[in-house]
């Protein structure tokens, strides 16, 4: 089972870390990474193997919205079937 | 693969288009509740509905938690109850609102629908005391809706039913007027009901429906208009195009989160509705993307046009996304629940009779409309018997919801709050069509129901 973590905003340093940070913690696999920095704003995407997670998604989901906001940034963290239904076919 | 590209496609779609789930409707089946003492007929249903219902609250907020994707709504229709009235000696339908009512808050959902009777071809036993209770039902509980069908293609429509529908609609407005005349707001007159709609207020679980089905309806009005802002000055084959493309994407969402409901409460996937369902937030209209494709404001010459080409972009897109579509499936044009509706409503340009053209060519009817608080009974009756006209002949389900503003006068506002928005009383012309609603008796079923 995977998610995709999106993070959007403002560039700073350590955003990456900070969110790698909180998946390891929670036994959270990061299996890809893409990010591009536009100007000013940042835009990554992890996918992250949850097979292992010690808490359940529903609350991994809460605490890195959390972190989004303490760090001025937006944070999603989604189960990947909403995309692969979105735009496979 | 998953890309990039269409990640953010998605997020940008949630987070600032709007792009949600309106409704996870659980549908769950009454018939085995009859009893001729009513008492324990409502203590059957009571049971019934709490035990079918009770985790549909919390499968729900997983589910949203987990995708990420909004389910504002989570809902129950039921058995039309004047079919589980019918087998009361005593019937008493208040007794059974309030049952469902308290049934409803113990769930947690917000609303439940089904305070409904089918007389399209005449009255059965229970109708009529139902259909008496509307007004007091409305006036007493925050959850319920409640709906008539009075005619269907083919049936014919009842204009027994829809003389009695034009008080009783005036009755459920003057019962709440102290409350913004909710009542009515939370009842709908149809012809052709679907039995698996999972929207309100029209939503009831239909007689051949099983014992319990989850049934889903999407939303996304602001996803459609984004995408055709992005798109520019393209030929209207274009817009069609980007249309059907989005409704897709929509639908596929909505067969996904269905499914996954249906799978955690181990209950049937029915159907997805495919509506565009606007609510009253900037950028979440119908109306805007009927102006998005070039017209100054809704309501003006080409709005039917524009339209008939997004309800069918939208059947078309979406019907391949889900395994089974059903409920209304089109787009909404509730005048109240709407923006861009409300806007083109106050500065007079939206019309009744613009609205009534449009029934023809899209989901549902003349939804959300405020009339002047003196608007006589049977005006009301004959505008229901106009809709139910276009839906009979159309063979589409057509509906009435519209709202007697008590003490009210056209240019003055009405609001309701939350999803049914507010918007302006709406003028209506008033010539009398007393005579033709007291001839009652049933206008018979057109050519277009002999099919066989």
């Amino acid at each position: 089972m995977r998610a995709v973590i999106t993070v959007i905003g403002k560039d700073a340093v350590g955003i990456l870390a900070a969110v790698a940070t909180k998946c390891s913690e929670h036994h959270g696999n990061v299996t890809e990474v893409t990010q591009s920095v536009l100007q000013e704003l940042f835009a990554m995407i992890m996918v992250v193997d949850i097979q292992a997670l010690d808490i359940p998604f529903t609350q991994f989901a809460e605490e890195m919205e959390k972190l989004g906001a303490e760090k001025h940034l937006v944070i999603h963290a989604m189960h990947e079937d909403i995309f692969n239904a979105m735009h496979t076919i | 693969m998953l890309n990039a590209k269409d990640i953010l496609e998605t997020i940008t779609m949630i987070d600032e288009e709007n792009l949600d789930i309106r409704t996870i409707t659980m549908g769950i089946s009454l018939l085995e509740c009859a009893d001729s003492d009513m008492h324990k007929l409502c203590d059957r249903v009571y049971d019934k509905i709490t035990r079918r219902a009770e985790k549909l609250v919390v499968t729900g907020e997983t589910i949203e938690k987990e995708f990420g994707i909004p389910i504002i709504n989570k809902r129950i229709s039921i058995t039309p109850a004047a079919m589980v009235l019918a087998s009361a000696d005593k019937k008493d339908a208040t007794l059974l609102a309030k049952t469902l009512e308290r049934a409803a808050v113990t769930c947690g959902v917000n609303f439940i629908g089904g305070f409904s009777a089918l007389v399209q071809k005449g009255f059965a036993a229970g109708d009529r005391e139902l259909i008496a209770a509307i007004p007091e039902a409305l006036s007493e509980t925050e959850h319920i809706c409640a709906s008539v069908n009075i005619g269907s293609t083919k049936a014919g429509i009842n204009m027994d039913a829809v003389g009695m529908m034009g008080r009783i609609i005036r009755d459920a407005a003057e019962k709440t007027a102290g409350r913004n005349c909710i009542g009515p707001a939370k009842l709908v007159v149809l012809c052709n009901a679907p039995e698996d709609n999972p929207f309100m207020a029209g939503a009831f679980h239909g007689a051949g429906e099983p014992d319990s089905v989850i049934n889903v309806g999407v939303s996304g009005p602001g996803v459609v208009r984004a995408a055709l802002k992005k798109a520019g000055d393209c030929d209207l084959t274009g817009v069609a195009d980007i249309i059907k493309r989005t409704a897709f994407k929509i639908t596929r969402m909505g067969q996904l989160v269905a499914q996954e409901a249906s799978r955690r409460l181990g209950v049937p996937f029915g159907i997805v509705d495919l509506s565009l369902a606007p609510t009253p937030a900037v950028g979440d209209s119908v109306a805007h993307i009927l102006e998005e494709m070039g017209l100054e404001c809704c309501g003006a010459c080409g709005t039917t046009a524009a339209l008939a080409l997004l309800n069918d972009a939208v059947k078309k897109g979406g019907v391949m996304a889900s395994s089974h579509v059903g409920g209304l499936s089109g787009a909404f044009i509730p005048v109240t629940e709407d923006a861009g509706m409300i806007a083109a409503a106050q500065s007079g340009c939206l019309r009744i009779e613009k609205l009534e053209a449009m029934t023809a060519v899209c989901s549902v009817g003349l939804d959300m409309i405020n009339l002047p608080g003196d608007t006589p009974a049977e005006v009301i009756s004959a505008l229901i018997a106009d809709e139910a006209a276009i839906g009979m002949v159309n063979s589409k389900t057509t509906a009435v919801r519209v709202i007697p503003a008590i003490g009210k006068k056209v240019g003055e506002e009405l609001s309701f709050g939350g999803l049914l928005g507010s918007g302006p009383i709406m003028p209506i012309n008033t010539v009398s069509p007393a005579r033709f609603i007291a001839r009652g008796g049933r206008i018979p079923a057109p050519m277009q129901s002999l099919k066989n």
